[in-house]
């Protein structure tokens, strides 16, 4: 710094680099990560001309892949998404001179803003020309960046909401379906109003085509039973990805229970939020602060927008941003932004404030972040919520399913006694 | 009416229990399944038949292996730990609280005061797997460990969050001759110390405790662990008559709401459960017998020749390597023929099996043979050679490669799997290139098979073979041993036979050396002429796996086993020098030892100190981490920066008495770089700055029960003792700032703490029912902006009205002395380089983070390399002489960056070497430790890393260390050669 100041050692390897021409030249593939919203996106940036794939390989040779790949001690998504990658580009299924792969990045102080680098690592020995595309809104990766404009921006942004209307809608229909498929039958007619969306450019319509969808899913005829309901929580792939948490919204599903998932949208927010806190804790603005203002008002408003919207239909809305603020105030600090940070506790608690108190805190096995924000926590929110029933699973490539279906079972032991408590007291009341 | 009736399929156990209408006990059995789940359940319903004639029951199963079976026979299940608060609310309605140890889970449940009911995590030894593991290695049964426990003297620490840890914690003790009787109560109360601090997480154990599970019933020293730790008495404590079949019994009162059916239905649903086919297979070893005979063949031809040890008459040579796990003997003539050959299991008494078989040798010598030379190897070393006066003690990495050489010149990849080790080398130009150890966590590999081959009620010869011929090997995973178990436990579940399980985990060992410990991508990095050795690639099955692995042909040796003996013979053949110092044969024959262990109080480490003394007077001393343990005049720890600065930070503080209050400083993660910021901040405000006290494995003991996550780095867990030991000194309040970004020292792209680092605060708080808002500030800030900085401490700590001028010239009396910090390291960093240069000393860069000085947490790795005469420097007295540097991943954590300075300015320098430390489970340095190695090896230096933890011996360490200095010897001789 002072000595050898002006000096510098380059220990960077070569890689080959996104150019803008590849947009007419490669296939671009896309790990699996959010099955509501990345058919949405994937959807409208095909017909902006990007010729893009979202990988469904799904055996235990990703996996297998990944652990070759990948350092022992990294992070179990870091090894789902690089086996993921491999075991694709190994399938002989695409050019792999005509290849690249795209994943998002936080910049954040978790390890998980290194995945490109890992991910580039991984690639060298056997694919040196696939190109790792990173998808960022910190101005990280400029030689490799997925080029985004303000109308792309906006698109992805209403994907967002749109697919988490779906997904949400699709949660709270499919357990209490009468006719089996009903609930698949409507997901896919909303996909097509989504498409219809963006085809006329009006995806910004969005009052019109929530509705759509609302009335869409009204149409699912639905038992009055009560099930038990299961909030999924944690770090952001495992919690979304059906690889990353084996599935774990179909075990469920399978088990009769509620899966209640937390929108993408919030960890947007959170993202948009934690730059305010840095300039209003640390005095760090940027050039970016006051456009992070402006975003986080507009999407907190349509957010609200439809909130309202979807509880005059009688579903169960998603969560106000605002008040996930107020909920992490009261357990941990909004300074904890690192990884999904005081989101976690955030949903954990206004889970419970909306009658979904039994939780599955999904992380990757030894998650830093994870450590303070995920398990830190559950004392705190049992104490404040006296029926909070929070199981902290970690996935791993080696740990079991039986390992982790048989620690879920005991939560959900435990939230079927409470239903049951529930409903005598219910009963109870009613005879009075 | 119909009975109830309960089955539990535990991981290692099948019970059964049978309740009349009114809930009475009728009937209770338990029976170990060896993986066989189904058939035993099945022989125990055929014995319930017998018993009751038939007729209806309403049935339940529980239990972890249970859950396939119950989905398959359409049979109610009940989670076990919910079948176990059924059967407590009905037996024993005034508990407090239960634990429950079963095969491979850990369980409490909390019942008063909030229910709340937990189950280990997926990494956690600490259960009866993990005992019966522990009695393999001891080679004696639970029963007879239980027994000697009961008789112990001492607890040693020995480290409890997984089984393979607390092996190489044991190991050495066995091997320096601690005794039994410690060791098996050592190995309880670290089953305690897991239950406590990995379940109970920030809640108290109290009240009226029940016991459960077999474990706990069958193991007496267990409970007496149990009781102690807790404080509980005998009214407290309750230990069930039939707390082995207690989920059993749950499970019987749970099936209540099952429908009743004939027993005879009930079997025959259960005896029509298939095998399902949803368990990963993969193809068989072998097509056929052919191509198996083939395979036998072709390794026969690398057997060495016999020389009958009876009638030759000459010169020989002994070779001995006091292994992990075994104890190997060679004794060569000087044509490499083999006229002695010994393999055998420790027993915990290497010593006593080597005086045994050297008495052998001299007596099937009769006279003819004169030993010329010795030498010693292994983890033992240090003691059988001064035992044995043998004349060389060499590295085991040494012995093996020159084993290796003898068998093929050419070698260019020598693997070897032992009983708790993976040893890899590369060899590039005649001479060890790069080594490879297993980091503690993806060990236990051998001796896994054996323990597993054991659980089965086999041998292992026996139970491997069995895998030979297996039609559909199964897929266990590659990672450690608790998880291999749970793979298996799940195969089990589906239905996989044993001869599928036994071909699968030779598949494991296979892949996790490596994928894991190699961490090769292709198999043509290893090389293209690999010889494989180590006791486990006796084993066929592995071999096969290896070979099938890596796609190639590879040389196993016929003596694979005994490989480091045999290098150790060659070695003692290549160097003796006149008559050789072995202890002769009627030196032999009166020869005793005897073996005590002290507490060396020589300074803070308290190492326990074994010593042996020989029948000739002489001694030997060892689990030392200096010489002041020995005895001996402490060495000087003026080449170690790692005591200076630990000495340095502690002087941080003035000790002036302040008007204002106290305030405590833990001396935890952050503090160890920024205590002589905030000591100054506050004593410039006017606090007395109080300390918590020196870090040590009670301290952490004191804190353990308010650790949230069993898998966070241990210098995180031991922050809450001392959180505990300030609040016990009566601190007004205890200061601990949240800081998302360190200091910038602008020589990366961001400049953040790690997570851990950044949140502890929240974390601790959270957890300890001590901590309140006023006893607790942590502040969040950003030390670069100072504005926002003094805001926030004004606000934190508003209640002491302190001026902006005051926060302001503290905080410059702060920076003050954390840059006369710096400056002092920077200054003593130049002088023992120039010292060390001066004498020609080694010099070694132990790169880690700040919080890596304490000497708990780096177990004295400074001292130990002082003690091999090396100079030690740190990241952060170096890396300013580095140049700035631009890497692969994204530098963007201010301790992290320093490590890649100090790479770059050791490859800059010849003379200077890197070791980097890096705490288990530290997330980030799965990133920069790759960084690092790339950084050092693309300038042609060594790369050696040293991942540490509860961890307290420095065994494993001193072999890598060794081997290290080994390689930059001979490198320096070869090129000075080439000069």
């Amino acid at each position: 710094m002072k000595e050898n100041k002006g000096t510098v050692a380059d220990f960077r390897d070569e890689y080959p680099k996104f150019t803008p021409e590849m947009k007419h030249t490669h296939k671009i593939l896309v790990p699996d990560m959010l099955p509501f919203h990345f058919e949405i996106i994937v959807d409208f940036l095909r017909k902006e001309g990007w010729d893009i794939e979202v990988l469904h390989n799904d055996s235990r040779a990703v996996i297998d892949e990944g652990l070759k790949h990948v350092h022992n001690d990294t992070c179990y998504p870091a090894l789902c998404v690089t086996g993921q990658f491999i075991d694709a580009l190994k399938s002989g299924k695409y050019d792999t001179e005509h290849t690249a792969v795209m994943i998002t990045q936080s910049g954040g102080g978790c390890r998980a803003s290194n995945y490109i680098p890992l991910i580039r690592k991984a690639l060298k020995a056997e694919f040196p020309k696939v190109p790792v595309i990173s998808l960022n809104f910190a101005g990280l990766e400029k030689d490799s960046g997925f080029p985004m404009g303000l109308k792309t921006l906006l698109k992805l942004a209403f994907s967002v909401f749109y697919g988490d209307t779906l997904m949400s809608l699709y949660n709270q229909c499919k357990p209490y379906e009468l006719e089996e498929g009903a609930s698949d039958k409507a997901r896919e007619d909303c996909l097509a109003i989504i498409r219809t969306a963006i085809d006329k450019n009006k995806y910004r319509s969005y009052k019109k085509w929530t509705k759509a969808m609302l009335e869409r899913f009204a149409q699912v005829k639905r038992s009055k039973e009560k099930k038990v309901k299961v909030g999924i929580v944690g770090e952001i792939y495992v919690k979304y990805s059906p690889l990353g948490n084996s599935h774990l919204e179909d075990f469920l599903y399978s088990e009769g229970c509620e899966p209640v998932v937390p929108a993408l949208m919030d960890f947007v927010l959170y993202c948009a939020v934690n730059n305010i806190n840095d300039a209003k804790l640390y005095n760090k603005k940027n050039a970016a602060t006051p456009l992070f203002k402006l975003a986080y008002k507009y999407l907190h408003h349509v957010q609200v927008k439809i909130i309202r919207i979807t509880e005059k239909y009688g579903f169960e809305p998603l969560h106000d941003f605002e008040h996930l603020r107020r909920c992490a105030d009261k357990v941990i600090n909004q300074g904890v932004k690192m990884g999904e940070g005081w989101l976690i506790p955030a949903e954990m608690a206004a889970l419970a404030e909306t009658g979904t108190d039994n939780i599955v805190c999904a992380q990757p096995f030894g998650c830093l972040p994870n450590h303070i924000a995920g398990k830190g926590t559950i004392r705190t929110l049992k104490q404040m919520y006296e029926h909070e029933n929070i199981v902290a699973v970690d996935y791993d490539p080696s740990a079991t399913k039986v390992n982790q279906e048989n620690r879920i079972k005991l939560m959900l032991a435990t939230a079927r006694e409470n239903l049951a408590l529930e409903e005598e007291k219910e009963a109870a009341a009613k005879k009075d | 009416m119909a009975k109830f009736m309960g089955i539990d399929v535990g991981s290692t156990t099948v019970k059964v229990c049978v309740l009349s209408e009114e809930y009475e006990i009728l009937y209770t059995s338990y029976e170990r399944h060896f993986a066989r789940v189904k058939e035993c359940v099945l022989n125990q319903l055929s014995i319930v038949e017998e018993k009751f004639g038939g007729g209806e029951f309403r049935v339940s199963i529980t239990g972890s292996a249970g859950l396939g079976l119950a989905e398959r026979a359409h049979i109610s299940f009940v989670q076990e730990v919910q079948a176990a608060f059924t059967a407590i609310r009905k037996y024993y309605p005034d508990a407090d609280a239960a634990v429950e140890l079963g095969g491979e889970d850990a369980k409490i449940i909390f019942i008063t005061g909030g229910t709340e009911q937990r189950m280990n995590g997926s990494c956690a030894g600490g259960t009866g797997a993990f005992i019966d593991q522990m009695a393999t290695l001891l080679n004696i049964t639970v029963d007879e460990m239980d027994k000697l426990s009961l008789r112990a003297e001492k607890v040693y620490p020995i480290a409890s969050r997984c089984g393979v840890f607390a092996k190489s914690d044991i190991q050495p003790l066995l091997n320096q001759g601690a005794k039994k009787e410690d060791i098996s109560a050592s190995i309880f109360q670290a089953v305690v110390d897991q239950t406590v601090s990995g379940l109970a997480q920030g809640r108290r154990i109290k009240g009226k405790v029940l016991f459960l599970g077999g474990p706990l019933y069958f193991i007496k020293g267990l409970r007496k662990a149990f009781k102690e730790t807790l404080g509980l008495d005998d009214e407290h404590a309750v230990f069930p008559d039939n707390a082995p079949c207690f989920m059993a019994i749950g499970a019987a009162l749970y099936s209540k709401n099952a429908d009743a059916m004939p027993l005879s239905k009930i079997i025959e649903s259960i005896a029509s459960v298939r095998e399902s086919d949803d368990i990963a297979t993969g193809d068989p070893l072998f097509k056929d017998r052919a191509e198996y005979d083939e395979f036998v063949a072709r390794h026969k031809a690398s057997d060495l020749e016999f020389a009958d040890i009876k009638t030759y008459k000459g010169d020989a040579y002994l070779g001995i390597d006091s292994g992990s796990t075994t104890t190997k003997l060679v004794l060569i003539t000087p044509d490499c023929k083999l006229l002695y050959q010994h393999y055998q299991s420790n027993n915990g008494q290497p010593l006593d099996i080597v005086l045994e078989r050297l008495r052998e040798i001299y007596s099937l010598a009769g006279g003819r043979i004169r030993i010329c030379g010795a030498a010693v190897t292994g983890y033992g070393e240090d003691m059988l050679k001064a035992a044995l006066k043998a004349d060389f003690g060499i590295v085991e990495t040494v012995a093996h490669f020159k084993a290796a050489l003898h068998f093929n010149p050419k070698v260019d990849f020598i693997i070897d799997i032992g009983g708790q080790d993976i040893k890899c080398f590369k060899i590039k130009n005649g001479a060890i290139d790069n080594i490879m150890l297993n980091e503690a966590c993806s060990s236990g590999c051998g001796s896994f098979i054996q323990t597993f081959a054991k659980a089965m009620g086999m041998e292992i010869d026996e139970f491997s073979k069995l895998g030979l011929f297996a039609k559909h090997p199964v897929e266990l995973g590659s990672r450690c041993t608790v998880f291999m178990n749970s793979s298996v436990k799940q195969a089990q579940k589906e239905g996989a036979s044993v001869e599928d399980i036994s071909a699968g985990l030779s598949s494991s060992i296979v892949k996790n050396a490596i994928y894991k410990v190699i961490r090769a991508k292709t198999p043509d990095e290893l090389g293209n002429n690999i010889l494989v050795q180590g006791g486990t690639f006796l084993n066929d099955a592995v071999l096969r796996c290896f070979e099938l692995e890596t796609g190639k042909k590879v040389v196993r040796p016929g003596i694979a086993g005994l490989m480091g003996a045999f290098g150790a013979a060659l070695y003692a053949k290549e160097n003796v020098v006149g008559a050789s110092t072995l202890i002769s044969e009627e030196e032999l024959k009166g020869f005793t030892y005897t073996s005590k262990s002290h507490t060396c109080k020589g300074c803070t480490s308290h190492c326990n100190v074994n010593v042996i003394g020989f029948s000739d007077g002489r001694k030997f001393i060892s689990g030392n981490k200096c010489e002041k343990g020995a005895g001996l005049k402490p060495h000087s720890d003026e080449l170690d920066i790692y005591s200076y600065k630990y000495e340095r930070i502690l002087k941080s503080t003035t000790g002036a008495k302040g008007k204002r209050g106290r305030v405590g400083l833990p001396l935890a993660l952050g503090f160890y770089e920024q205590l002589p910021l905030w000591a100054g901040f506050f004593e410039s405000c006017g606090f007395e700055v109080v300390l918590s006290e020196q870090s040590s494995r009670k301290l952490y003991f004191k804190g353990q029960h308010t650790v949230a996550s069993d898998t966070v780095c241990y210098p995180a867990k031991l922050t809450h003792g001392h959180i505990e030991s300030l609040l016990d000194q009566g601190v007004d309040f205890i200061f601990f700032p949240c800081e998302s970004y360190n200091l910038d020292e602008h020589d990366s792209m961001n400049h953040y703490n790690c997570p851990v680092v950044a949140y502890y605060p929240e974390l601790l708080k959270a957890n300890n029912e001590r901590l309140n808002e006023k006893n607790f500030i942590m502040p969040y800030l950003d030390l670069n902006d100072e504005k926002t900085t003094a805001r926030a401490l004004k606000h934190a700590l508003a209640r002491y009205k302190l001026s902006s001028k005051e926060i302001a010239k503290g905080l410059k009396e702060g920076f003050a002395r954390l840059d006369a910090y710096h400056a002092d390291i920077r200054k003593k960093g130049a002088e023992i380089l120039e010292k060390a240069e001066k004498e020609g000393k080694a010099i070694v860069v132990l790169a880690g983070r700040p919080y890596h000085i304490d000497p708990e947490i780096n177990h004295g790795i400074g001292k130990l390399l002082t003690s091999l005469d090396v100079a030690v420097l740190s990241e952060d007295s170096v890396f300013e002489k580095g140049k700035q540097v631009l890497v692969n991943v994204l530098n963007q954590w201010t301790y992290h960056a320093r490590l890649y300075r100090a790479a770059e300015y050791v490859t800059e320098h010849q003379n200077i070497n890197l070791v980097q430390l890096v705490s288990f489970g530290c997330g980030i340095d799965a990133i920069t430790t790759d960084e690092v190695r790339a950084i050092l090896e693309s300038r042609g230096k060594l790369y050696t890393q040293i991942k540490i933890d509860e961890i307290n011996n420095l065994g494993v360490v001193k072999i890598r260390l060794r081997s290290m200095l080994a390689a930059i010897e001979e490198q320096k001789r070869r090129s000075d050669e080439r000069k």
